[in-house]
């Protein structure tokens, strides 16, 4: 006997719509496991995790805070996976865009410049992090280069980049030595929309990219383009679509909203430009983006999914002594199970007695 | 020592987990299957590597249980990508995001412990001769190994019945399963293959390159061992001259910033990084006009239809 895939005639829609919920329920029981090797009750740890930031309303906003950045990389991967553009740099632009955003507030710092300051300054984050993931996609039209090793090796440049700056021309004199820039005037801050917590406009800014991406993905030809060349190339080629543009297209759009996302961060919930803006949103958004189906929609609930487990594992390590690698474990095994739901959509498994051999 | 002598040392040192790992990845992408997951299965290697070293006192054991962290995850990539036909490139990226979880999760324990590196090889008069005594006769077994293990899989690839067939399974997995081999089988060897390696490359690390273990110490180096295997066209001489080039690109840098020539030392810590892309940008412009070299199924999915 033997199990063995077979492809389905049609695309099954219930598992397109279950194999999400399957995957966290396995990831679920996966981390009770966890738990009891770790020797903590499951029950109590799933509700520190899932259940207990529900029930605050400052964690409700945090959660909302790490969602935001998630959601805004992972629309723009999204696009680029469903072309089969492979960036994953997003981290790297993130943080340029956090660079090219902050150099405004730090030239314009002190010197009373008007509300203008703050829209430049997002303007010039997505900038930078359009610029900087143009380099992997020009490497791959112009030459062929592997899109995929360049966009990450840029990931630890910008990091580099990033410390340099603030170590070096932009520190703050004032700071004691600590490598960071002076914290931001009020007009380069991103206001806060609530009291009570660090809930800020730059979720109204996600949100509205949302909208705005589901319409574009589903209406426009733009759209469909992106679709065509990721699903069936040759079609696409005889169709007349570019893939050569699309790649183009593709890293400037998701560039510029990592960067985006890098320069709200900055000039909301941090304030001042430093080393360790980033918890890794860049990496944790590839998950998001295919947790969320490369669905606009769908990514907006997972990246809440995936803020409640940050703002969990936070938690849990305050209140259970829980390492905090936990949280990425869990994050990785997600993705893993995900993607392993996901093939259920083309294909099933069937269980194959072996045939009597031949006498 | 001379300080030349020295430089020479500490660049095979550096060189050796990019060969270890590169060489792995080399036969998996041989086979038609791309890992991206290098960079998770040597971290749990230096994890787990750590680990077995400082649990029983012996590199060997280390060692092993590196090989073996390696296998495990790149068990599971098998799994979801040979058995589940999931997208290669995506289960790769888990498989890093799940090893750099789990290495400090299990690393966490040792962060600040620290062991006897890797015993030197040591023969009376051949170590001795001044210059080259101490860089031929004078290393550590990793390194010996990493060597022997790549002349064992150039004789492996172009000189035995077993490295033909892989190389069939890796142009054409249609064509290799039409006369009778069995495809997922023998990728799921090379996948294994490659994972022991990767493991091999990260228990490298704390066991002989610094005697401790920090969380994310592998900084990108199974990414670059990708790159080199891409750089070196698939064969494996170029992947000897492609580790030693940059090994060689990140000890200089060292001795560069310790010069203190004014440059920003980020900026020559970037140097490996940058030479990755600009290696991959020249390698992949010079092939243009001659073609793609890669293992033509590479990292497409296979489903058998019987």
């Amino acid at each position: 006997m033997q199990l063995v895939l077979e492809k389905r005639a049609e695309r099954s829609t219930f598992i397109a719509l279950a194999s999400p919920v399957l995957a966290i329920a396995l990831t679920l029981v996966t981390m009770s496991i966890f738990f009891l090797l770790l020797g903590k009750n499951p029950v109590t740890a799933l509700y520190v995790y899932f259940i207990e930031p529900l029930t605050d309303s400052y964690t409700l906003m945090e959660i909302a805070v790490k969602a935001s950045p998630l959601v805004m990389i992972a629309i723009g991967l999204s696009l680029c996976y469903l072309a089969n553009v492979w960036n994953i740099g997003a981290e790297g632009q993130f943080l340029i865009g956090a660079v090219t955003g902050s150099w405004l507030a730090v030239v314009t710092n002190g010197t009373g410049a008007g509300p203008w300051v703050l829209p430049a300054m997002l303007v010039m984050g997505a900038l930078g992090g359009a610029l900087w993931a143009m380099i992997p996609a020009l490497c791959k039209t112009r030459f062929g280069a592997n899109e995929i090793l360049t966009s990450l090796m840029l990931v630890y440049v910008a990091d580099l980049i990033l410390d340099y700056l603030v170590r070096g021309p932009w520190r703050d004199p004032k700071g004691m030595n600590f490598p960071t820039t002076a914290s931001f005037d009020p007009v380069a801050t991103v206001p806060v929309i609530m009291d009570g917590g660090r809930l800020h406009a730059g979720v109204i800014i996600t949100l509205a990219l949302v909208v705005v991406v589901a319409v574009m993905l589903g209406r426009s030809i733009k759209g469909f383009e992106i679709r065509v060349v990721g699903a069936a190339p040759r079609a696409a080629r005889f169709a007349g679509f570019s893939s050569e543009k699309l790649v183009v297209f593709t890293f400037a759009v998701s560039g510029a909203l990592a960067g985006l996302a890098g320069i709200i961060e900055v000039a909301g919930p941090v304030g001042v430009l430093q080393p360790g803006i980033s918890p890794g949103y860049g990496f944790t958004a590839i998950i998001v983006a295919f947790l969320g189906r490369l669905n606009p929609i769908g990514i907006l609930v997972a990246g809440l999914f995936l803020a409640l487990t940050f703002i969990g594992g936070e938690g849990a390590q305050i209140s259970m002594k829980v390492p905090l690698d936990l949280t990425k474990v869990f994050q990785g095994m997600l993705l893993f199970y995900v993607l392993a739901c996901d093939s259920l959509i083309l294909y099933r498994i069937r269980l194959v007695t072996a045939k009597p051999k031949a006498a | 020592m001379g300080l030349v002598e020295a430089i020479i040392i500490s660049i095979i040192a550096a060189s050796t987990p990019l060969l270890l790992a590169a060489a792995g990845e080399l036969i998996v992408e041989r086979s038609g299957v791309l890992n991206l997951g290098v960079e998770g299965m040597m971290i749990m290697g230096a994890a787990c590597g750590f680990a077995g070293a400082y649990l029983t006192g012996s590199t060997f054991v280390g060692a092993l249980f590196g090989i073996a962290a390696g296998m495990a995850l790149s068990f599971i990539f098998a799994v979801l990508t040979l058995g589940l036909a999931v997208n290669q490139v995506a289960a790769g990226l888990a498989l890093t995001i799940l090893g750099i979880g789990l290495s400090g999760l299990i690393g966490a324990g040792f962060v600040g412990e620290k062991i006897m590196p890797a015993p030197q090889l040591y023969l009376p008069v051949l170590t001795g001769i001044p210059l080259v005594g101490r860089i031929l006769f004078g290393q550590n077994a990793f390194i010996y190994f990493s060597i022997a293990l790549v002349i064992g899989i150039w004789w492996f690839l172009y000189r035995t019945r077993g490295g033909l067939i892989l190389r069939a399974v890796g142009d054409s997995h249609t064509s290799a399963h039409a006369l009778g081999y069995p495809v997922l089988k023998i990728r799921l060897l090379a996948v294994l293959f490659g994972g022991g390696c990767a493991g091999l490359a990260g228990a490298f690390l704390p066991l002989a390159y610094t005697p401790f273990f920090i969380p994310g110490m592998t900084a990108g180096r199974g990414w670059i061992a990708l790159a080199l295997v891409v750089f070196s066209s698939w064969l494996p001489g170029r992947l000897v001259a492609g580790a030693y080039l940059f090994g060689a690109v990140s000890i200089l840098q060292l001795h560069a910033q310790a010069f203190g020539l004014g440059i920003p030392s980020q900026l020559m810590t970037a140097l490996p990084y940058l030479a990755t892309v600009i290696v991959l940008v020249i390698i992949s412009r010079a092939r243009g006009a001659a073609g793609s070299v890669a293992p033509a199924s590479l990292g497409t999915v296979f489903v058998p239809d019987r």
